[in-house]
């Protein structure tokens, strides 16, 4: 509770103009950079009329490989901004010893790392896997498109209005200074009064009903909509990771929302959940929180393991090795995800046994990742590997993230923890894994699919630059973190006594300019290739020698992506299909159920930002007018009919005609 | 679904020459959404189960909750869970009529069991005694104010789907529509028991 | 070159000082053994998958034609046997030590009977995690003192944590594993240094703005230099009386060390139960009042309560028939 609210301004709340900081030169020149590249890119689009294409093919769209692709945007616009913060954590960190305090005083540096782990996690990482696995699953199963489209399209505005409020929290009023899990009583009212922590709760909350909405959407798709033939156990090892990451989101997300809930009931009611009064227990978030965290962490690294297992197999020119095994062992990762959540807070003192319990829970599920390891070892056995860019990530992927899995079942031993827990050693092990793991997995599966969303490939020799500035970027940057760990520093200090800390901490900020390099190589990857397109020109579709079904269609597939559902008779169906003596229809074509493009998702998702920016402001009035015009958005939506269309097959003939002629061309 | 390769250079079929219409994942998607609420209510339990004997030296359970109110409440809960079950035969047997008699019942008494739930918050938080009072008091609102809430979405949803059958009649989607809210109906009724087997009777017995 | 880069903290080993790895104190001593062996441990399947991956890239690559090529070979039922048991046998060795080694340091237990100084009586010291500095009161010492602790060499050290405000975690790499501080709640660590030196401690787990300033020196010393130690700080004059203690918790950062010759009776208790102000509730009490209103409906029997002139406030007048 704001402590004047007679102060409550009736319409604005407790927004002021001391919200901007126009005493802040970093935000400052900030700002004056987004409102140019605004200015150029609103110019842009007026420019070349590109508003109406904008709106009706993108913003609108409902179709699973726009989405996807939107997704992707948005993860690696975030990934600038969160990286931003990185880099400006490690050079804090390289000067701030003794006498001297660094360029940013604690009131920032909490701030940017904060922002820093929730940018990262809910906004480039989620939305990164949620676009892979929105654009290559249907594809993957013979599917025209996801089972619930509007829902798709909902839940992606929902994501970006949640990214959308983060980043309002640069220019507008303050973000929380938590950490990214905003621990209470911290994150309660008395600790942390001013908007910092509603920016953060209420942006988790708009992000996760898209997210979970999602889940459930990905699911349907892949119970329901598979093509004729294809048996669970002949999809794609891609699906059955998204299929379980998806359980995932669909069983986790929920303790995230009830825990958040329950954090601004204490702030904005006065409730007593986590408080040290009347009552309360902080104790009781830290599980809830932790309980959805575990399973966040396996919702990101599942679909980095599909991504892995289709590049693998791929470009080693080989069936999977041992696909039951992969599909159960995933499974169980699944399962046991749900088992370990305790190894986050072995200090908090459970005792002993429930300590030992969980310690052992959290070393099983190694298991069954070191079979995955294994799979893909043996796959590469014997295969033919070509060194295309995925490849390349995916081969440092196996070295790096073995060395994070090896430091994390070490952390779980409660002994060990003890000494290492919220060290820069932890730091050091999370973003092995999440560097190593997600990271890499997502560099090669956009390398891997970009030619079938785009129709060129990317440029490969700047994508090895990239890699290799990553590579070598991530080594110089976290081995000393271990080392520092272990030499007993803590984490999310912004100032230190002791200098003979200080060179671990300059070769750590080398490392994040070698990231950095790496992150500006693969931007202008992205810059070459479009340039180069013509000649990095995909025209069969089958750009790898892919063995899934997403690389039967064109590059890029149309809206309807199979003029006629596939019939599905083995694994690796295209390799099937290829192998079987296939033949594309050229004739016989029918019109083709589709659904129609809406503005509702858009609009209901702008009003949940709203209504979110107003519950931060204390806006009660635009709030309640924020929330009741959702409402009435949502229940007209519902009066609406009328939301397919068929594709004629005038259309379909000339589309597939197209590509025919173009297949003939290229030969 | 395997063609089996002949020794002849026969090729299996692989695509389908028509219309392909894939099952529908309505339900299904209705049916995991339901899932995930009963998670988010699970943790509301939990919580409770946790701060629910914090009185923090104000009142607890035994002295506040009036177990008339709360068996007139139920039973309305339970009787609209009755009509909507009747509404949903009703809608079998394709009779617009009957349906919308007994969903308009079945708002009522949802309606009812809200309007009462909302006189016992009130009350409470007249006398002292909201949630800001202690932690048992902030997780008994918590979870029987979230179930009160999602029984007054489904009321709303419910007054929607009446307009809706009036004006389109039983058609497809509006069937799908009204399973859907049936089994969100039937599982806040099973929450409900939840709640008033938990938090009431065993705040309240010995 | 990436494994390599992956062993350099190793190679480095030789050359420079990891206080996790090599502390001061018996308890640190075993977690660290733990840390060393678990490793070991598992390198034992680690080292192996690195060297094949970097092999099986090489060998197997598209220009190495004399490499064999079998695209259908996919399955394996002894290999498979042999990629799941392999890191179950591992997890096993690794589960038992776990199950043994935190039962052993499980931090609520009082040192082992082998362990050096078991047999002397343990120094008690009450840590209270403030904003943001640290509060050290020896109750049967009669002193406390702020962001300074120590110890006398080889005696157990029996340590009660509370917190003020927000969590925090109480750690001294050089003596032990750390132990999260909350209010409303004490945790406990025991420990022992073993090594006469200054060593650093602070918190674990990020409280706020004063974060970064939120250290303490831990000194283990002789007997007889603690006794010093000791006396100079009683000789400091300072009182730790409540109102001292409602002074001290106010926000500030980086305070300096400083040294109180009295503690107020039952401070630790009071500051857990967060009844220093006068007129407040002491948390035990609405507890156990709260226990007694869960029981309502059962037969009730009140305890009876002696009063004292510091709690007389907070205790209810019970009718004299009752008290039976």
């Amino acid at each position: 509770m704001s402590e004047s609210s007679d102060l409550n301004h009736p319409l604005f709340g407790r927004l002021s103009w001391e919200a901007l900081p126009l005493h802040e030169p970093i935000l400052l020149v900030t700002f004056a950079g987004v409102v140019l590249g605004g200015i150029a890119i609103v110019g842009a689009l007026i420019y070349f009329k590109a508003w109406g294409p904008l709106w009706r093919d993108w913003i609108t769209s409902i179709d699973h490989k726009k989405i996807g692709i939107m997704y992707v945007i948005l993860g690696l616009v975030m990934l600038l901004r969160g990286f931003a913060d990185a880099i400006m954590m490690r050079a804090q960190q390289a000067v701030a010893f003794g006498e001297s305090t660094g360029y940013l005083p604690p009131h920032h540096y909490d701030q940017i790392f904060t922002a820093h782990g929730v940018i990262m996690i809910f906004f480039v990482a989620m939305p990164l896997v949620t676009g892979l696995m929105n654009f290559a699953m249907p594809l993957q199963i013979g599917a025209r498109d996801v089972a619930f489209p509007f829902l798709n399209n909902f839940s992606f505005w929902m994501t970006a209005s949640g990214a959308v409020l983060v980043m309002a929290s640069l220019f507008v009023g303050e973000f929380a200074r938590t950490g990214w899990l905003a621990y209470p009583p911290l994150s309660g009212i008395i600790h942390s009064p001013d908007v910092g922590v509603d920016y953060y709760i209420w942006s988790l909350q708009v992000a996760g009903v898209g997210t979970t909405l999602s889940g459930i959407n990905l699911i349907a798709t892949i119970v329901k909509m598979r093509a004729p033939g294809m048996g669970m156990m002949k999809m794609p090892i891609f699906t059955w990771t998204t299929l379980c990451a998806n359980i995932l989101i669909v069983a986790a997300f929920p303790v995230l929302t009830a825990a958040l809930a329950l954090l601004s009931l204490d702030r904005y009611v006065g409730t007593h959940f986590f408080t040290n009064e009347l009552g309360g227990n902080a104790m009781m978030y830290v599980n809830l929180i932790w309980i959805w965290g575990h399973p966040e962490v396996y919702i990101l690294i599942l679909p980095a393991f599909g991504i892995f297992s289709e590049v693998v197999s791929t470009f080693s020119g080989k069936r999977l090795f041992g696909y039951a095994s992969m599909v159960y062992a995933t499974v169980v990762i699944t399962i046991l995800s749900y088992l370990v959540w305790l190894h986050h807070f072995f200090t908090m003192g459970s005792g002993a046994s429930v300590n030992s319990f969980f310690g052992i829970t959290t070393m099983i599920i190694s298991i069954p990742t070191g079979a995955k390891i294994f799979n893909w070892l043996f796959t590469m056995y014997r295969g033919r590997i070509r060194f295309e860019v995925p490849m390349l990530w995916t081969i440092s992927f196996m070295v790096t993230f073995v060395i994070g899995g090896m430091t994390g079942v070490l952390l779980a031993v409660p002994p060990a923890d003890f000494v290492l827990h919220n060290s820069l050693f932890l730091v050091a092990h999370f973003h092995n894994v999440i560097i190593g793991g997600v990271v890499f997995g997502l560099f090669a599966g956009i390398t891997y699919w970009f030619p079938k969303a785009f129709g060129f490939r990317l440029e490969p020799f700047w994508g090895k630059c990239s890699f290799w500035f990553w590579t070598v970027g991530f080594y110089v940057a976290f081995m000393p973190l271990y080392v520092l760990g272990l030499k007993g520093v803590t984490r999310r200090l912004s100032h230190f006594e002791d200098a003979s800390l200080r060179i671990w901490f300059e070769i750590a900020a080398l490392g994040a300019v070698l990231i950095a390099f790496g992150i500006g190589c693969f931007l202008i990857q992205l810059w070459v290739s479009f340039r180069r397109r013509d000649a990095l020109r995909d025209s069969t579709g089958d750009p790898w020698g892919g063995r899934t079904l997403e690389w039967s269609t064109s590059s890029p597939p149309p809206a309807y992506n199979f003029a006629f559902t596939p019939i599905i008779h083995e694994g690796d169906a295209w390799n099937d299909m290829k192998k079987r003596g296939y033949i594309r229809p050229v004739a016989g074509f029918v019109p083709i159920h589709m659904p129609k493009n809406t503005s509702a998702g858009f609009v209901l998702a702008m009003l949940s930002a709203l209504f979110g920016f107003a519950l931060i402001w204390h806006m009660w009035l635009v709030a309640a007018a924020a929330f009741a015009a959702v409402v009435v958005v949502a229940i007209v939506h519902t009066f609406n009919y009328e939301r397919d269309f068929h594709i004629p097959a005038d259309d379909v003939v000339r589309i597939e005609s197209a590509r025919t002629q173009l297949l003939a061309g290229h030969g | 679904m395997a063609e089996t390769t002949v020794a002849t250079r026969e090729v299996p079929r692989f695509y389908e020459t028509g219309p392909h219409h894939p099952e529908q994942p309505t339900l299904l998607g209705f049916w995991l959404y339901l899932m995930s609420d009963c998670l988010l209510f699970a943790c509301l339990f939990a919580c409770y189960g946790v701060l629910g004997r914090n009185y923090a030296g104000g009142p607890s359970g035994a002295e506040l909750f009036e177990l008339p109110l709360v068996a007139l409440n139920t039973s309305l809960l339970l009787l609209s869970s009755i009509t909507y079950g009747f509404a949903v035969i009703a809608m079998q047997r394709k009779l617009p009529g009957a349906t919308l008699a007994w969903l308009a019942l079945t708002g009522l008494l949802g309606a009812g069991f809200v309007g009462i739930e909302l006189y016992e918050f009130g009350h409470l938080i007249h006398e002292g005694y909201g949630p800001q009072r202690s932690a048992f008091l902030s997780s008994f609102f918590a979870l029987v104010g979230t179930h009160g809430l999602h029984v007054s979405v489904g009321t709303i949803w419910l007054a929607t789907l009446l307009v809706q059958i009036r004006k389109h009649g039983l058609i497809a989607a509006n069937r799908r529509r009204l399973m859907c809210l049936s089994m969100f109906w039937h599982f806040l009724d099973v929450v409900w028991i939840g709640v008033f087997t938990f938090v009431y009777l065993m705040g309240v017995l010995p | 070159m990436k494994t390599l880069l992956a062993l350099s903290p190793a190679a480095l080993l030789g050359g420079c000082s990891m206080v996790v790895l090599d502390p001061a104190g018996h308890v640190a001593v075993q977690e660290a053994r733990l840390l060393v062996i678990s490793t070991m441990l598992m390198l034992l399947i680690i080292v192996p998958v690195i060297v094949l991956t970097l092999l099986f890239a090489w060998r197997y690559r598209a220009s190495n034609t004399d490499a064999p090529y079998e695209p259908e070979w996919d399955h394996s039922i002894q290999l498979e046997l042999v990629i799941w048991s392999a890191p179950l046998l591992i997890i096993i060795a690794l589960g038992a030590i776990t199950w043994i080694g935190t039962h052993t340091l499980n931090p609520y237990r009082p040192l082992d009977a082998r362990a050096p100084a078991a047999a002397v009586e343990p120094l008690d010291v009450q840590v209270v995690a403030l904003d943001w500095k640290w509060l050290f009161i020896y109750p049967k010492l009669g002193i406390a003192t702020v962001n300074e602790v120590a110890a006398p060499v080889d005696m157990q050290v029996r340590f009660s944590i509370t917190s003020s405000s927000v969590m925090n975690s109480f750690y001294v790499p050089a003596l032990a594993g750390q132990i999260y501080a909350m209010p409303t709640m004490e945790t406990k660590l025991h420990a022992v240094i073993n090594r006469p030196g200054e060593y650093e401690g602070f918190s674990a787990n990020y409280s706020g703005a004063g974060f970064s300033g939120m250290h303490f020196k831990f000194h283990g010393m002789s007997a007889a230099d603690f006794e010093q130690w000791v006396r100079k700080a009683r000789a400091s004059g300072q009182a730790l009386s409540r109102d001292a203690y409602l002074q001290l918790e106010r926000p500030s950062e980086r305070e300096a060390v400083r040294a109180y010759g009295t503690v107020a009776a039952g401070l630790f208790d009071a500051i857990v139960n967060r009844c220093v102000a006068p007129g407040s509730q002491c948390l035990h009490a609405v507890m156990a009042a709260d226990l007694r209103r869960a029981s309502a409906a059962l037969n009730w029997r009140p305890e009876p309560q002696v009063c004292t002139v510091a709690d007389a406030a907070t205790v209810a007048l019970l009718p004299v028939e009752e008290w039976k």
